[in-house]
């Protein structure tokens, strides 16, 4: 199966257009390649990687369904993914989505005062976002970087050692940008695929 | 100052990208496979080097190798995996962002030795960083004849393709990648079939860590048989380990094995101690799914000897009085640690990375976190105790993957060594 033998005319409910550029879907294609003749559900993950990052920011089920007629999934075979791994937002996330690990390591390195400076400075409880739709905060579990605690990344960028002055300084910056289209860790996508 | 074979060169600028690497040795030995050696003399080296997986379970790396399916025609499959996600290690982070050329050329060498002509790198999604070293170091791999088809003029051909996955700690469990990489849930596969007969798509695949696979390329370099003269007993070679917690100095080292833990501990090469000069406490030498040990047992074992970093010498006195060296990372708490908090903060972990397959682990990850809450939070009953010990018990050996028994030793073995502590929790 080929990307071209796809119609994209899907909506989401609120009548956004759910459809990847050409050049993503040219992209995709290539992933697609990477695997055997018909093994294309391999590329679910790296797929929805990208639908998440291009199409909004989380995955809506109009969304999983795009994805499902691009791989020539059933629609289940694609909830079931996307609802599986904790890297896949099935709500709406803000602009910046930080997530600090609060695993064994991180917690004996101080996470928790991390997590409580970042609650009463953002003004919202773990799991909310900001009411300007720029921040959302979470816990994750270890993130592979435990030499270096307490870390947090924001859109996949690792912020690490932190301190409520570097938290601080962080935030400032990412408020800078907030014009920006993606946040500079976001764009691993166009560079490397 | 141990031999740095993994490491080696890291300090050189630029090391990172091909044209540094080739200038200081590099892609040597995949020439040397693939020009001098057939594939079997390949497997055999590594064999006599008595390389063990450095992932956690310590499998003779040689033996898995001859273990795959050679006799059908079927395509064969390599699969790194790089699913680095055991709490206290990050090792293959630190040797792909270094070194990415060192683990491109041990996937090289060591497919041709597995007759594989296509590799996937599964790598955890929070590394897409990584991921972008790795693509650019495949690309130059590419470009300089190193990938692709037929490889320095020889027949062989190979495609290495970086794959990442989405946030789950099962997919570091070997059938549970496999699923994950077929576009599916993480659920472990129930074993046999073993993946050397039915891996990826239903055929014989080999699935090795990143620093087993990085480690084939300085064995084929200086011969199985030096490499093996490196350490002690049946734990040969150098070791990565990950140091963190409570320490002056944490990061990723070098060691050869054998090393005494009390020299990684309090020299100042290694951890160079505890920080603000506070006593040490106990330790986590594998990662958190090995039983943690009090000072004095994770210095010495207890028949008096010194513990060492290997594998034997770390599971000495099992599980009584030992531990394991796991994936080594090495996790060290201070005089001030509350274990309480630390096993339930642990157990928080296995509960939410539980696949949720198996009864045992499903609700018993679920359990021990509950009432691990209670007993920190004040509101435990002494009889918790033998609850969470007996909860343990039946985790253990019930399940299909070993994230179960992962889960269990943890609570184990911390009630084991710091009875004490749980009860004046609850007093």
């Amino acid at each position: 199966m080929t990307t071209n033998d796809i119609k994209y005319n899907l909506y989401n409910r609120d009548n956004t257009p759910v459809a990847f550029s050409a050049a993503t879907l040219e992209k995709i294609g290539m992933l697609i390649r990477r695997y055997p003749e018909g093994q294309q559900k391999s590329a679910l993950l790296p797929v929805l990687h990208i639908a998440q990052e291009e199409l909004g920011g989380y995955l809506t089920v109009d969304i999983m369904d795009y994805v499902a007629s691009l791989l020539n999934l059933q629609p289940i075979e694609v909830y079931e993914v996307a609802t599986f791994y904790t890297m896949f937002y099935l709500e709406k996330v803000g602009k910046y989505v930080i997530e600090v690990c609060r695993t064994g390591p991180c917690s004996i390195m101080g996470s928790d005062p991390i997590v409580e400076y970042l609650e009463e400075t953002l003004r919202i409880r773990t799991g909310e976002t900001t009411p300007d739709g720029l921040f959302t905060l979470k816990t994750v579990e270890c993130l592979g970087a435990c030499g270096y605690a307490p870390v947090m990344q924001v859109n996949n960028e690792f912020y690490e050692r932190l301190t409520t002055e570097r938290i601080d300084q962080i935030l400032d910056d990412l408020r800078k940008n907030k014009d920006l289209d993606k946040s500079p860790g976001s764009r691993w996508v166009e560079k490397f695929y | 100052m141990g031999r740095k074979i993994l490491l080696k060169n890291i300090e050189i600028p630029g090391i990172r990208t091909f044209p540094v690497y080739r200038e200081n040795g590099g892609y040597l030995s995949a020439g040397k496979a693939l020009r001098e050696m057939s594939p079997a003399q390949v497997v055999q080296e590594v064999t006599k080097s008595g390389l063990r997986g450095r992932g956690g379970a310590g499998f003779p790396t040689g033996l898995k190798w001859s273990l795959l399916d050679r006799k059908s025609d079927k395509p064969r499959y390599l699969i790194c995996n790089a699913d680095e996600s055991e709490p206290g290690t990050f090792k293959d982070r630190y040797l792909m962002t270094h070194l990415p050329h060192r683990l491109i050329e041990g996937l090289i060498i060591s497919s041709y030795a597995l007759g594989v002509r296509t590799c996937y790198i599964y790598i955890r999604g929070e590394f897409k960083f990584l991921a972008g070293i790795l693509e650019e170091a495949i690309r130059e791999a590419y470009q300089n004849g190193f990938l692709g088809e037929r490889i320095l003029g020889t027949d062989f051909s190979l495609d290495i393709f970086v794959h990442p996955g989405a946030g789950a700690y099962i997919c570091g469990e070997e059938t549970a990648l496999l699923e994950s990489l077929e576009g599916k849930r993480g659920n472990p596969r129930i074993k046999p079939p073993f993946p050397a007969y039915k891996g990826l798509y239903g055929f014989p695949t080999v699935v090795n860590n990143v620093e087993t696979l990085a480690s084939v390329g300085p064995i084929i370099g200086m011969g199985g048989e030096e490499y093996a003269r490196i350490g002690t007993g049946k734990s040969t070679g150098t070791k990565l380990i990950s140091a963190c917690g409570h320490i002056r100095k944490p990061g990723v080292y070098e060691i050869e094995m054998g090393l005494p833990v009390e020299d990684f501990i309090y020299m100042d090469e290694y951890c160079g101690g505890i920080r603000d000069s506070k006593g040490l406490k106990a330790v986590i030498p594998g990662g958190s799914s090995v039983p943690i040990l009090p000072a004095d047992l994770i210095l010495q074992t207890a028949k008096g000897q010194k513990r060492l970093l290997t594998f034997e010498s770390l599971a000495e006195g099992e599980f009584e009085s030992g531990s394991m060296l796991g994936s080594g990372g090495f996790i060290v708490f201070d005089e001030d640690t509350c274990i309480v908090r630390n096993t339930w903060n642990l157990t928080r972990f296995y509960r939410h990375e539980s696949c949720g397959q198996c009864s045992p682990c499903r609700e018993g990850t679920g359990w021990m976190e509950k009432v691990l809450s209670r007993i920190e939070h004040g509101n435990g009953k002494l009889s918790d105790i033998d609850l969470l010990v007996s909860v343990a018990k039946n985790i253990e050996g019930n399940t299909i993957c070993p994230l179960g028994d992962a889960a269990a030793w943890p609570v184990a073995s911390a009630i084991r060594h710091f009875r004490q502590e749980f009860e004046e929790h609850i007093k």
